[in-house]
């Protein structure tokens, strides 16, 4: 009829999902907390990719920004306390058809959770890992974090710490397998959110640090860099974050880095003048774990059977 | 020296008979292969099991393992083995002291003698090199031990393996143990052509020129037999009933994973436990399932619990170290109503303890280990075969209890052979598609039925159910706990669900009389040797009964019922307990073994028990013994 071919289907989306799909409970951290604005520059990475809340999760470990999952109206996994790589891994190795987000802290990551953090940097799943790190331990009341400047005085360090801090992007940018490293600051809503988007549409384990203001414990890491836009370096590059043109033009320091190029990576991942933000790394053909996970799903109970059969067989007396 | 009809050669159970060859026909028979590490002996005896198995002998076989995987050579403690008991009827345990030795060194005898492996009449078959070696003190340790040895009774044959193996390749070091069991086919009359299978088998990824290599070795063994042994044993097969398969515990383990339809095995390498994984590394990906290995145990667990959150119930399989490591996360399991099937594999503990000796030391931290009440299903397999179907129900059980499900076994299981009736299969077995449907509106994640505490879990991919899981108490939405009442209803709800469990059991069998004046309860690897015991002891007329337990949490139903009608009640175990007469040991301090612990507080009845932690499976000797002892027979 009217000239449409009998087999012909429209595509239409079931739904269009707005801001208000991906808002679950009411954040509960404190006023002026940079984790606000990480939350709402995923939800609108999800909006932007209509991702279906329904397979969609949100991983996370023990503190503050741990608490994420539950401002989200996706599913969510709020597990153990420097966990939630392995989850968030096991998650994507056998059901890769979701899409797989990790909210993650800087004690969390970096203290506790070492081990898989650099483990899941050589996995390279397709997940987008979001370190929100304030330098500090908010959530057990002021403690000293492995990011902490030296000198940091805390209920720990009550005189000043005293070794020098771990640095992430450095660290991730040493383990095998790499494939993607950028930072940036919860106080510029559109480079955070490019970031994101950046990081969401990255094939592989997409490793984002996220300077987050703690007001409570921290609030001078970060003051004056929130106010001076000379502390700030944005890398720049046409593989690099795409901002828009007005977000460009409100940092004075800008420099060109091809996120091709590891070692020129870690050169700018080590600055200390200044708060150096945009993508540091990208490599798209790296191995994925979570590819080799899936290239023996859906086995059929008759290939099952098959398969034991001739278990039976083997052993057979 | 020889049991029976020493003058009456028998027909051989392969046919073969010759007039110069004495033939012995024995019941059953119990040969070790002992050798310094890394000469093959466990190859070749469990090659050897294997073949008797598929002859149709019932079988059972134990590893000797050193800790060490290459330990000085010719050393007392680096002894390695193996020890296979074949009879004309199922065997379930490794019995008493050994019938026929093969022996690559004397040195490696004595930690079996230490073990009172042997017996006056023990035929030993000794490598004879060591009497021409070029060092002199090894010659005189040598002629020491011959020397020693014949005073202890033993009947020492020498054999000259090495000389002979030289004959067929270059280093004999690597082959010997296909020549003993060339040998040990001649004096078992096993049917070679099943040998040659075998050896293909174990070969098959060796080169055409490795197989061949071990086939001459095997029959060359075998001839070396017939032309200087002039003897045979004969024991015939068990009667031919059902289809059989024959296999190691971990293997049985593994198999029952493929059967239950799980396709993922998350697991960190850890003895006795990781050849679960070796097994499943071979044929896994065949079955839609993958081995995961993980940087460490915690993350083995974590990485499970990710995948059987999103509705692919998977496995990890550990030893006890790696327990106590992924204590937290199945805390996070039970807490969350996530399924996950955990195999322990157990050995001696604590910490590193015995990591390739048996011990069944994990009884207590499977049901009590977490912090907070940890409310977990705990089985534990008594045979080969329960470990192949104890799997299979235990991710059922996962899902229908939405909660981690303990299967225990232990290092006497994971290296054991034992034949069993081949499982018929069952679709219902296998784990359904993932669950995608639409999620009823207004159904709470944690929809507790009041009663059993039981709730449907939703799973990611399913609309509507978006849920955020939580290792904090909640409530039934999931929604973290900020009233007082909360945490109390949700851990209510999940200790129901054991209790809507425990209406499932059915009340354990005595093994024997229903009542008597001892009864003998255990657990997991030690029934065969139990039951052999108490069969022995009632022959001459003893009131003593067994008892097995299979389920230890929730535990089996009607214990204080069947406790009450005998006199005494003790546990047989391998793990720690205090001994009654040890110093400062009073009925105040005396800490008991796993059991018979469990089942005081359970039942409130008087329960003793017998065990110990010498990292060797329960004999059926010993147990005789012991009961004797209780009943002052």
């Amino acid at each position: 009829m009217f000239g449409l071919r009998p087999d012909a289907v429209l595509a239409v989306p079931e739904k269009y999902y707005t801001l208000s799909d991906y808002e679950g409970n009411i954040p509960r951290w404190c006023p002026g907390c940079g984790d606000h604005s990480v939350l709402t520059a995923a939800q609108k990475v999800c909006r932007e990719n209509q991702l279906a809340p329904e397979k969609t999760v949100f991983v996370s470990g023990i503190g503050c920004s741990s608490r994420f999952p539950h401002y989200m109206k996706t599913y969510g996994f709020h597990g153990l306390h420097g966990r939630a790589f392995p989850v968030a891994c096991g998650i994507k190795f056998r059901r890769p058809d979701l899409h797989v987000f990790v909210a993650t802290g800087d004690g969390d990551c970096c203290s506790i959770g070492t081990g898989h953090w650099i483990h899941a940097i050589r996995y390279n799943m397709d997940m987008t890992v979001m370190l929100l790190d304030n330098e500090i331990y908010g959530l057990t009341k002021d403690q000293t974090s492995p990011t902490s400047r030296k000198g940091t005085t805390s209920n720990t360090h009550p005189t000043g710490s005293v070794l020098p801090p771990i640095n992430p992007i450095i660290t991730t940018l040493g383990v095998a397998n790499v494939s993607f490293v950028a930072q940036t600051v919860d106080w510029n809503p559109a480079h955070l959110y490019a970031t994101l988007m950046a990081a969401y549409q990255h094939p592989g384990f997409s490793f984002v640090r996220i300077l987050q203001r703690c007001p409570h414990f921290s609030a001078e890491v970060y003051a004056d860099a929130v106010t001076d836009a000379n502390q700030t370096l944005l890398l720049n590059h046409e593989n690099g974050i795409e901002l828009p043109k007005g977000v460009e033009r409100m940092f004075k320091n800008t420099e060109e880095h091809d996120p091709a190029d590891i070692n020129k990576a870690r050169e700018f991942a080590g600055i200390q003048d200044m708060i150096p933000i945009g993508l540091f790394y990208q490599k798209k053909d790296n191995e994925r774990y979570d590819e080799y996970g899936r290239h023996n799903l859906g086995f059929s109970i008759e290939a099952k059977e098959a398969a034991l059969m001739n278990e039976f067989e083997k052993y057979a007396v | 020296m020889l049991e029976l009809n020493t003058n009456s050669p028998g027909q051989s159970s392969g046919g073969m008979v010759d007039p110069k060859i004495e033939v012995f026909p024995v019941k059953e028979h119990i040969v070790e292969i002992v050798s310094d590490s890394g000469e093959g002996a466990q190859k070749a005896g469990q090659s050897f099991g294997s073949i008797s198995a598929k002859m149709g002998n019932g079988v059972w076989t134990v590893e000797i393992i050193p800790a060490e995987i290459q330990p000085p050579a010719r050393s007392r403690e680096g002894a390695s083995g193996i020890r296979i008991r074949l009879g004309s009827h199922a065997i379930t345990n490794m019995g008493d002291e050994a019938d026929l030795v093969v022996a690559f060194n004397e040195q490696a005898l004595y930690s079996r003698i230490g073990q009172q492996a042997f017996k006056e009449g023990t035929i030993i078959l000794l490598e004879n090199k060591w009497a021409e070696d070029k060092v002199p003190t090894v010659q005189k340790q040598y002629a020491e031990a011959l020397a020693d040895f014949e005073s202890r009774g033993y009947d020492v044959r020498e054999v000259p393996m090495e000389t002979e193996c030289l004959k067929i390749v270059d280093n004999p070091h690597h082959g010997k143990n296909m020549w003993v069991l060339g040998l040990l086919s001649f004096l078992y009359n096993r049917d070679l052509e099943i040998a040659e299978a075998q050896i293909a088998r174990i070969f098959r990824r060796k080169s055409q020129k490795v197989v061949q290599s071990n086939l001459d070795l095997l029959h060359a063994g075998f001839k070396w037999a017939q032309a200087n042994l002039g003897f045979q044993y004969d024991i015939p097969a068990q009667e031919k009933g059902l289809d059989l398969v024959v296999m190691n515990g971990n293997e049985a383990l593994g198999m029952g994973a493929i059967a239950a339809g799980i396709e993922l095995c998350s697991m960190y390498p850890i003895t006795p436990a990781t050849s679960v994984s070796h097994y499943l590394a071979e044929v896994f990906e065949s079955a839609g399932g993958v081995v995961h290995q993980a940087e460490d145990e915690i993350a083995a667990i974590g990485f499970a619990i990710g995948a059987s959150y999103a509705g692919k119930t998977a496995l990890t399989v550990t030893s006890g170290p790696g327990i106590a490591l992924k204590t937290e996360f199945i805390g996070l399991a039970v807490m969350a109503e996530i399924p996950l099937v955990i195999l322990d594999v157990q050995r001696g503990g604590p910490s590193t303890g015995l990591p390739t000796k048996v011990e069944q030391g994990d009884l207590l931290a499977s049901i009590f280990g977490q912090p907070g009440d940890s409310p977990t299903i705990v089985m534990a397999a008594s045979s080969i075969e329960e470990c192949f179907h104890f799997v299979i129900m235990a991710r059922k059980l996962a899902e229908a209890f939405t909660m981690p499900v303990f299967v225990l076994s232990d290092a006497n299981l994971a290296t054991g052979v034992q034949p069993f009736p081949k499982p018929q299969f069952n679709p219902d077995w296998l784990a359904p598609p993932v669950d995608q449907s639409n999620w009823k509106e207004g159904v709470p994640p944690y929809n507790w039925d009041e009663k059993t505490g039981l709730s449907q879990r939703p799973v990611p991919g399913q609309k509507g159910g978006m849920y955020v899981l939580t290792g904090l108490a909640h409530d039934e939405d999931s929604h973290v706990a900020y009233q007082s009442d909360i945490n109390q209803r949700g851990s209510n709800r999940r200790s129901r669900k054991l209790a809507a469990f425990h209406q499932t059991l059915k009340t354990p069998v005595v093994n024997g009389d229903d009542e008597g004046d001892l009864l003998v309860v255990g657990w997991g690897s030690t029934r065969g040797s139990i039951e052999e015991a108490v069969a022995k002891v009632r022959e001459s007329g003893a009131k003593v009964s067994s008892l097995h337990l299979r389920f230890l949490c929730p535990i089996e139903p009607g214990l204080k019922e069947i406790f009450k009608k005998f006199k005494k009640v003790i546990t047989v175990e391998i793990n720690y307990g205090d001994e009654a007469d040890d110093p400062l040991i009073t009925a105040e301090t005396r800490r008991y073994s796993q059991l018979a612990w469990y089942l005081r507080a359970h039942t409130l009845t008087e329960v003793d028990f017998f065990s110990n932690v010498h990292g060797q499976p329960m004999r059926p000797g010993a147990i005789v013994e012991r009961i004797r002892k209780e009943l002052a027979l």
